[in-house]
């Protein structure tokens, strides 16, 4: 028995999501006494690699076939669940991204594992028991979900398990795992990444515009906002909708549900599909100049005022708070 | 061209959310139902393809007789056919070992189907059926274009997209921009009433996984109001009060 955790690589880098992922992996491996692994797939540097350990990890396999320089779900999927087999890990962990999400079904189908995705709180573990409390009803509830499986997959939601030091000597092993053909179908073409902005997801801080703000051109004062804090910048569904921002910027029921540290949100009313994306944030701040706006009802801090009036005054404080 | 969309049946965005017996169970009362929203998505795509005669979309919902009513909703947005698995779906393994026992005994070129559910929030089911068939699964695309034998699909990732080629059989979960959704007009309700449904019975497979108890997100307290003309109290609120910033 172990606990196996997929280290997922963007371009030869570790982001901040995958060592929350490997300090939850550490801490069920110390729930049931065992050692943690983390699978690496792609090519990462050494240094980066040994890093892991910092969080836990005694022993990494490190795949660096050229094959799999690309993430391909179909590929990716067999060589974790080869690793899972070759450790005897009967826990696997990875991160809810985008890729877990296209990755961790196919590991559960492999292994006949049950799978928990978007995990918020570490599994409760009670003689053969085992249950683990994940988002549902697009953040308006939580469901805790039981795992009958022998083998079990849980992909852990971004932002919500800190990292935490647990130094243990850790010891790379390179990992070479049978390719099928097969599972090379999938062939991407392209990888279009802005890496200079904070990606919405997994951002601390996230600063989010609705119709309030009237129109795609009075974003800069958002962007500046943003950029300040190094928040990612958000917004409601009829911004999205009327094409002022991109789809992918879109956090609610029907876009990304978000549970940053601070969410702040200026003109948006809070219609009860926008607040179930974001009601997990730890902290929300409302700007809107209605008083009546639903959205003060969930709010830590609300600004009953105009946007354009707000905002501005914010940035200054801001300056001067960093200055 | 042969689509299989998989649809599943949910509470209206506009639900609130409560459970009954000890919060194990959703509270159905009261409850509209709606055929989930990124699945009309993925149907509005199929359905998009196969204009002109270029093909046929068949909808697949996992569920029992109560679903009817939102499966007649995805013929009237123009699917050609049904096929209902008579089961209740237990969990999204269940629901795709399910979808993909049926998906072996007809022909298709792609199965397409919404990016997750927005009840239990999965997304699972497109990624695991391809598992069960042993066939790619792309996982929320924003893009897809297929000329009969191959597609080009845009997936989202953080930050970004990639582009993905795929030749054969394949999944897809579609997300916001894959297609403008479709509105069911009158001829369309009015045909949904005699385009075919087919039941047919689940394929028995172990339990994995079950929901044993949910909950409700904790009340915050009350909102902290800030005068508008004092804004700039907020930055040192944040940072000394609720230390964010």
């Amino acid at each position: 028995m172990s606990v196996l955790v997929y280290v997922e690589q963007v371009e030869g880098k570790f982001k901040k999501s995958v060592f929350e992922a490997v300090s939850y992996a550490k801490a069920i491996a110390d729930q049931t006494g065992t050692n943690l692994t983390a699978v690496s797939i792609g090519q990462v540097e050494q240094g980066q690699l040994e890093e892991l350990g910092q969080y836990g990890a005694s022993k990494v396999l490190n795949v660096e076939a050229g094959e799999l320089k690309n993430f391909v779900n179909q590929a990716y999927a067999a060589v974790i669940a080869e690793a899972a087999q070759k450790e005897s890990a009967d826990i696997i962990v990875l991160s809810n991204s985008f890729s877990g999400k296209g990755l961790a079904p196919r590991i559960a189908v492999k292994l006949k594992a049950g799978l928990v995705d978007g995990a918020v709180e570490l599994p409760k573990i009670d003689g053969g028991i085992f249950q683990v409390k994940k988002t549902a009803f697009s953040g308006k509830a939580f469901a805790v979900t039981e795992l009958t499986s022998a083998v079990k997959v849980i992909a852990l939601n971004p932002n919500a398990f800190g990292i935490k030091d647990a130094p243990v000597s850790v010891e790379v092993e390179s990992f070479s795992p049978a390719l099928q053909s097969k599972d090379l179908v999938a062939v991407i073409k392209e990888i279009v990444r802005a890496t200079d902005k904070v990606t919405l997801p997994d951002a601390e801080i996230v600063v989010s515009g609705g119709r309030g703000l009237k129109g795609p051109e009075n974003w800069g004062m958002v962007e500046e906002l943003a950029g300040l804090l190094g928040a990612a910048t958000a917004c409601s569904k009829p911004v999205s909708d009327a094409d002022w921002r991109p789809h992918s910027e879109h956090v609610g029921q029907t876009g990304i549900a978000i549970s940053p540290n601070l969410y702040i949100a200026i003109g948006i009313s809070g219609a009860i599909q926008h607040l179930a994306g974001v009601s997990s944030s730890k902290v929300i701040v409302v700007i809107n100049k209605d008083p009546e706006a639903p959205f003060f009802k969930v709010a830590d801090y609300g600004i009953v005022g105009d946007a354009f009036e707000v905002v501005p005054q914010l940035i200054e404080a801001l300056k001067k708070h960093q200055a | 061209m042969k689509i299989l969309v998989c649809i599943s049946h949910v509470p209206d965005t506009t639900t609130k959310i409560t459970f009954t017996n000890d919060n194990t169970q959703f509270n159905t009362a009261g409850v509209q139902y709606i055929v989930n929203p990124y699945d009309e998505l993925a149907l509005s795509k199929a359905i998009e393809l196969c204009e002109g005669g270029k093909g046929t979309v068949t909808v697949v919902n996992v569920g029992d007789s109560s679903t009817d009513p939102t499966i007649r909703k995805a013929l009237a947005i123009g699917a050609d056919d049904a096929v209902r698995i008579n089961a209740v779906p237990r969990d999204a393994y269940f629901t795709a070992f399910q979808i993909a026992e049926y998906a072996k005994t007809t022909d298709f070129d792609m199965i397409l189907t919404g990016r997750e559910s927005i009840d239990y929030n999965g997304a699972q089911v497109a990624a695991m059926v391809g598992e069960f068939l042993d066939i790619p699964s792309i996982s929320i695309i924003k893009k897809l274009d297929f000329d009969g034998s191959s597609a080009v699909l845009e997936r989202e990732i953080e930050g970004g997209k990639e582009v993905v080629n795929v030749s054969g059989k394949f999944v897809a979960s579609c997300a916001e921009g894959v297609a403008e959704p479709k509105i069911p007009n009158m001829r369309g309700i009015m045909s949904a009433r005699s385009k075919p449904l087919v039941v047919i019975e689940a394929a028995p497979i172990d339990e994995v996984a079950k929901i044993v108890q949910f909950e409700t997100p904790p009340a915050r307290g009350a909102v902290k109001l800030i005068p508008a003309e004092d804004a700039a109290s907020l930055i040192s609120l944040l940072h000394t009060e609720a230390k964010v910033i």
